[in-house]
């Protein structure tokens, strides 16, 4: 293999946990060793990342999951076809609450035990009981209204009962802004990746109720975006990278690293937040607030379980959330679109001279697996899931018409 | 509609850089400029001034929390066209080169917003490059704060003329291939290491 870099990617990274992927394949010399020579630059907005991305700043960039989506859909201000041939991670993210708030839901019974249910008829009752005393609706902040974070705080209330359009306000947050928000009660709650849910408990303002992994287990969260003309000119640099961000993956998910790769992040370069705030994504142990703490199992995987393969499935299902939530209308042309944004096929011709064990599909049943399976793969055995939704949902991809007619508001 | 007849609200952080591009709009013949520093209550201003055309710092990291207020506002009409037009690459990298980001209401042509953010860019880097000037206009005044004092330091060590002072630094700085200011400077801080040299 090559040391010398001969193929040249800029990349655009947001300040968040997540991109240690993509941070760590230029620290730890994964992206060198492929002959890589990556340029990442820290940006402020998704919207730039995306904005960048769409006219040729970027050739990649770590983006939410469902923003590929949106650009090639359409409902961005610059269109431009976008495609996912990796994806950085699955779970991360947490619901944080207000103390006021929490209060007010442990007296509609919800306990420190993150359990979306419970937490979650415990926040309906506080909102009708608001409603009811002619207070004003709860307002929670998500970080873009095209991101995961969006989708599941709405499919948790809706789950609950609660409509997210007309019972609450949901309100739009740049991550590092959200504990002064919480602070400063503009808003009640949000929904967002670490460590910015720790950064609320550890100041003593918020309380963690849900997350994400418990929500939906091993969900898809952030992804590698790449401007497509790139990708289609520049197939051997495309599959390099790939390569090297399946190392650096590996080797971020290795408990051996985690306190290296939290120091790493810690740069100000990077995220400039102290090591110790990193650790609870690393190792699922949660500090949830007044002491409690409990301890998540696939909080965060940047690589076990197939964590970097980009599953149709993910995408697909992001698409029958834009369509719920009134963003996109359910045609079949949106739908093929939506199909061809996520790109498996790239992924699985980069990694296979590695000899590392690929899924055989390209989607699944998502919140088939009940319990971890193994299963049918190329080369090395793979382990998948378990996957399910907390409401014990099925989304069949096959089935896609007959998930969105059954989708309700609340 | 005249030119000025657009309602253009600039939103920007930076006091000095909002006032330069809203004197540039104001100069352009633009009557309705509103600046706003804070975006904090920006969905009431937005509804009040009913902006054509609003201009925003790509480094704003509010940017995300804008266009979904825009997505969801019925005071604005569904707007942002963004940047100048989506055909027009060159314009929209000199923008974001600039670090200017503009967006546009819907029905607004294209060939009357491109003025209003040629403005915007050439303003911003105006401010860049003054700010640039203005980073070395004072690290020029510190550098010569600090060659003083080592002069100051070495006439009184030494008993040296200004002039005898002066020259020995520079003499120093071009055998070390060093600036006089650095050479300066470990003067000025080996000094104060060891002890009261000067009437400190």
């Amino acid at each position: 293999m090559s040391t010398t870099a001969s193929h040249q990617v800029t990349a655009g990274f947001m300040p968040l946990f997540d991109s240690a992927v993509l941070v760590a394949a230029d620290e730890m010399g994964f992206a060198a060793r492929e002959g890589i020579a990556l340029k990442l630059h820290r940006e402020t907005s998704w919207a730039n990342i995306r904005d960048r991305i769409a006219i040729g700043h970027f050739d990649v960039a770590h983006m939410l999951g469902p923003m590929p989506l949106a650009c090639s859909l359409g409902l961005t201000p610059l269109a431009s076809e976008t495609i996912v041939p990796f994806s950085l991670g699955l779970g991360g993210n947490c619901v944080t609450v207000s103390n006021a708030v929490w209060e007010g839901m442990a007296a509609h019974g919800v306990v420190p035990d993150l359990d979306p249910a419970r937490a979650g008829a415990a926040l309906g009752a506080l909102i009708r009981e608001r409603a009811a005393a002619g207070r004003e609706p709860l307002r929670f902040a998500v970080v873009h209204p095209h991101s995961g974070h969006n989708y599941e705080l709405r499919y948790w209330l809706a789950a609950c009962g609660i409509d997210p359009d007309r019972d609450i306000e949901i309100v739009i947050v740049p991550p590092p802004f959200m504990t002064d928000a919480l602070a400063a009660g503009r808003i009640d709650g949000y929904c967002v990746g670490e460590p910015w849910n720790s950064a609320a408990v550890a100041a003593g303002i918020g309380r963690i109720v849900t997350v994400k992994a418990l929500l939906w287990r091993n969900s898809p969260e952030k992804v590698v975006g790449a401007r497509r003309s790139w990708a289609e000119e520049n197939p051997e640099t495309l599959a390099a990278l790939l390569r090297a961000l399946h190392h650096s993956a590996r080797w971020c998910q290795a408990p051996a690293n985690r306190s290296e790769l939290a120091a790493l992040m810690a740069r100000p370069d990077f995220l400039g937040q102290p090591e110790a705030i990193q650790m609870p994504i690393l190792t699922g142990q949660l500090q949830l607030g007044a002491g409690e703490a409990r301890n998540v199992e696939d909080f965060f995987l940047p690589f076990d379980k197939a964590a970097n393969f980009p599953w149709k499935s993910h995408a697909l299902w992001f698409y029958t959330q834009m369509v719920r939530w009134g963003q996109l209308a359910h045609t079949p042309q949106n739908l093929a679109i939506a199909r061809d944004c996520y790109r498996p096929d790239l992924y699985r011709s980069a990694l296979k001279p590695l000899g590392v064990a690929l899924p055989g599909a390209n989607a699944k049943v998502e919140g088939a697996l009940k319990v971890a399976t193994p299963v049918g793969s190329a080369g090395a055995s793979l382990v998948l899931g378990p996957d399910g939704f907390f409401d014990g949902q099925i989304f069949d991809p096959d089935r896609i018409d007959a998930y969105i007619a059954g989708q309700k508001r609340a | 509609m005249s030119a000025g007849s657009l309602a253009i609200l600039v939103i920007d952080e930076n006091r000095i850089r909002a006032s330069i591009i809203e004197a540039g709009l104001r100069d352009a013949g633009h009557r309705h400029v509103t600046v706003v520093h804070d975006v904090a209550g920006i969905a009431r201003r937005i509804a009040e001034i009913e902006p054509d055309v609003i201009v925003i710092d790509l480094e704003n990291p509010n940017r995300d929390m804008l266009e979904n207020m825009f997505q969801l506002s019925r005071a604005v009409k569904r707007p942002i066209a963004m940047f100048v037009d989506r055909s027009d690459q060159a314009s929209i990298e000199a923008a974001v080169d600039a670090g200017v980001s503009a967006y546009v209401v819907d029905g607004l042509k294209k060939e009357r917003i491109k003025p209003i953010l040629d403005m915007a860019i050439s303003r911003f880097n105006a401010f860049s490059s003054m700010a640039r000037e203005l980073e070395e206009a004072r690290s020029e005044l510190e550098n010569r704060k600090v060659v003083d004092r080592a002069k100051g330091i070495l006439m009184k060590s030494r008993g040296l003329s200004e002039e005898a002072a002066y020259a020995l630094l520079r003499k120093t700085a071009m055998n070390q291939n060093r600036k006089i200011a650095e050479i300066a400077q470990s003067l000025v801080t080996a000094a104060g290491l060891l002890g009261p040299l000067e009437g400190e």
